[in-house]
């Protein structure tokens, strides 16, 4: 072999080709796989659609970009689930589009903040965070109380998210999947959230996590 | 993992290992047909490339990270093996909770063969804690009242849990009750709060009255009459057309105000005569909660404390209103 090294060092696009080949390992042993596993495309047994209400308030929180601050992802530390609760389970975010696990806490995780506190103390916290925690720097979000949802594209996203979870939705006796939702649910979903504050699309939302494990 | 994707792991994992084998064997030999230490023939700003072989050390280290990676696989498992240790870091594949709990029973005898990091480090703090917290379970409330031990650690658990509504001084604000008075919704002995604690509350009683009492007159009529009752000066004609309207108020604020508690009813209608607003005592906002309406919900906390935490943050909770 003569000095062949001296190929790769001199021909930029060949170096760029096994660079990619070589990082690309890490992710075909550790990512590809997880794409096939049915564990992972299994729901949990409680876990429930989010409503055409939650749905809305699920791409507040997506627009407001909650989740550079707050993660939804419990990690398998006693620190952790003493204060927030049973670990995240892969089960719980089959039908996530995307995922909001997040990865920066700046304020609490909040996979399961559902149930935590009152529809009144989210109303105040979010409209004035300081109001009820003092030293919170999280931002007001005030407008959430003004501006309201016209339901345009719910119905849609609804049956996006039936597209997106047809082989993991639960699946009936006969092991035949149940779509997310109804044709009738679609179909109403304008209706079901027309006219609402999008604090009350994100409060049902924040209310909606965490119940799945059960 | 079915067995393709189980044979996938294990190819790419070791033929990369061999492959940075046979890539560092292949470096350290000399195919530049250039003698070590002499010039390779490029310079670049007056700096000459010269055919020197890699460095001893960095060699061996890496050799070393691929003897790394086969003890590694042996102790940690690849693809469907669980490896020497049989270790996990939690048990993902549960669909509920009693599978989860049964899961971590199943793998916390020894013999399993299985190690469940989480639930070893549970396990471990349940032993050392476990002891502590049952003890405080074992005695009454208003005995741990008086234990400042207790009370410390009743405190810690208040701060984490209920101090986003009621104040890390548990004073309160405009809708969350101040737990350091005497003032009660629902009850201050011992065993009321405790059971406020573990079940939550749903205020659902205090509707939107405007509609009943007859528009914005009648409110304004009834919160006058509302705001004579702790003693503050109002218009007489308001708060007399007032009180002709409070006996629909009456059936859960009493006769003459003084709320379900006094009457020994559970609905959690405050009193109204004693100057303590939840909501704010401005005519403003008492004409606000009669209009329309107030639904306080206090969380349960049994399943997300448990019953042994729920008795200390009580006991917490009680004393701050002890003399």
């Amino acid at each position: 072999m003569k000095n062949s090294h001296e190929k790769v060092e001199k021909n930029v696009g060949l170096f760029f080709l096994f660079t990619v080949f070589a990082i690309s390992i890490g992710g075909l042993v550790e990512i590809t796989p997880l794409f096939f596993q049915k564990e992972l495309a299994t729901p949990v047994d409680n876990l429930k659609p989010y409503t055409a209400l939650q749905m809305e308030g699920r791409d507040i929180y997506i627009r407001e970009g909650c989740s550079n601050c707050h993660s939804q992802m419990i990690r398998p530390f006693r620190a952790e689930t003493e204060r927030y609760g049973h670990y995240s389970v892969a089960g719980e975010s089959v039908w996530e589009h995307p995922f909001l696990w997040g990865s920066k806490r700046t304020g609490p995780d909040l996979a399961r903040v559902g149930g935590r506190y009152s529809d009144d103390w989210h109303i105040a916290h979010l409209t004035d965070p300081r109001s009820v925690v003092p030293e919170s720097n999280m931002p007001a979000y005030s407008w959430l109380n003004t501006d309201t949802l016209d339901g345009e594209l719910t119905g849609r996203k609804l049956a996006t998210f039936n597209f997106l979870t047809r082989n993991r939705s639960h699946k009936d006796e006969n092991g035949n999947a149940i779509p997310l939702y109804t044709q009738e649910e679609i179909d109403g979903a304008k209706d079901a959230v027309k006219g609402k504050t999008e604090m009350s699309a994100l409060i049902a939302y924040l209310q909606s996590l965490g119940h799945a494990l059960k | 993992m079915s067995s393709f994707w189980n044979i996938w792991v294990w190819v790419l994992t070791l033929g990369s290992l061999v492959g940075c084998f046979l890539l560092l064997r292949m470096c350290l030999k000399n195919f530049a047909g250039v003698k070590e230490g002499e010039s390779m023939g490029h310079t670049f700003d007056g700096i000459e490339e010269l055919n020197n072989p890699l460095p001893k050390w960095w060699s061996t280290f890496f050799l070393l990270t691929i003897v790394w990676a086969f003890g590694y696989i042996a102790l940690y498992g690849l693809g469907n093996w669980t490896g020497l240790l049989g270790w996990k870091s939690s048990n993902q594949g549960i669909l509920n909770l009693a599978e989860s709990k049964a899961k971590t029973l199943e793998y916390l005898d020894k013999d399993s063969g299985v190690l469940v990091q989480y639930d070893r480090e549970v396990a471990a703090a349940d032993a050392k804690f476990g002891p502590i917290f049952e003890a405080y379970a074992a005695r009454s409330i208003e005995d741990l009242a008086t234990d400042g031990e207790a009370l410390k650690v009743g405190q810690r658990l208040f701060i984490q849990n209920c101090s986003q509504c009621h104040g890390s001084d548990a004073h309160g604000t405009t809708g969350f009750p101040n737990l350091t008075d005497k003032d009660w919704l629902y009850g201050g002995t011992p065993a009321v709060i405790k059971e406020t604690i573990m079940n939550g509350r749903i205020a659902s009683g205090m509707m939107a009255w405007e509609g009943a009492l007859g528009g914005d007159q009648g409110v304004k009529e009834v919160a006058a009459y509302v705001i004579s009752l702790s003693g503050r000066s109002v218009d007489p004609e308001l708060a007399k057309a007032g009180k002709a309207k409070f006996a629909l108020c009456a059936a859960c604020h009493g006769p003459d105000g003084q709320g379900s508690l006094a009457l020994g009813m559970p609905m959690g209608a405050p009193n109204l005569t004693d100057n303590t607003w939840l909501y704010g005592g401005s005519k403003r906002a008492i004409e606000e909660s009669i209009r329309n309406g107030r639904a306080g919900v206090m969380p349960p906390w049994k399943d997300i404390l448990g019953e042994e935490k729920v008795h200390l943050i009580s006991a917490y909770v009680y004393s701050l209103s002890q003399d």
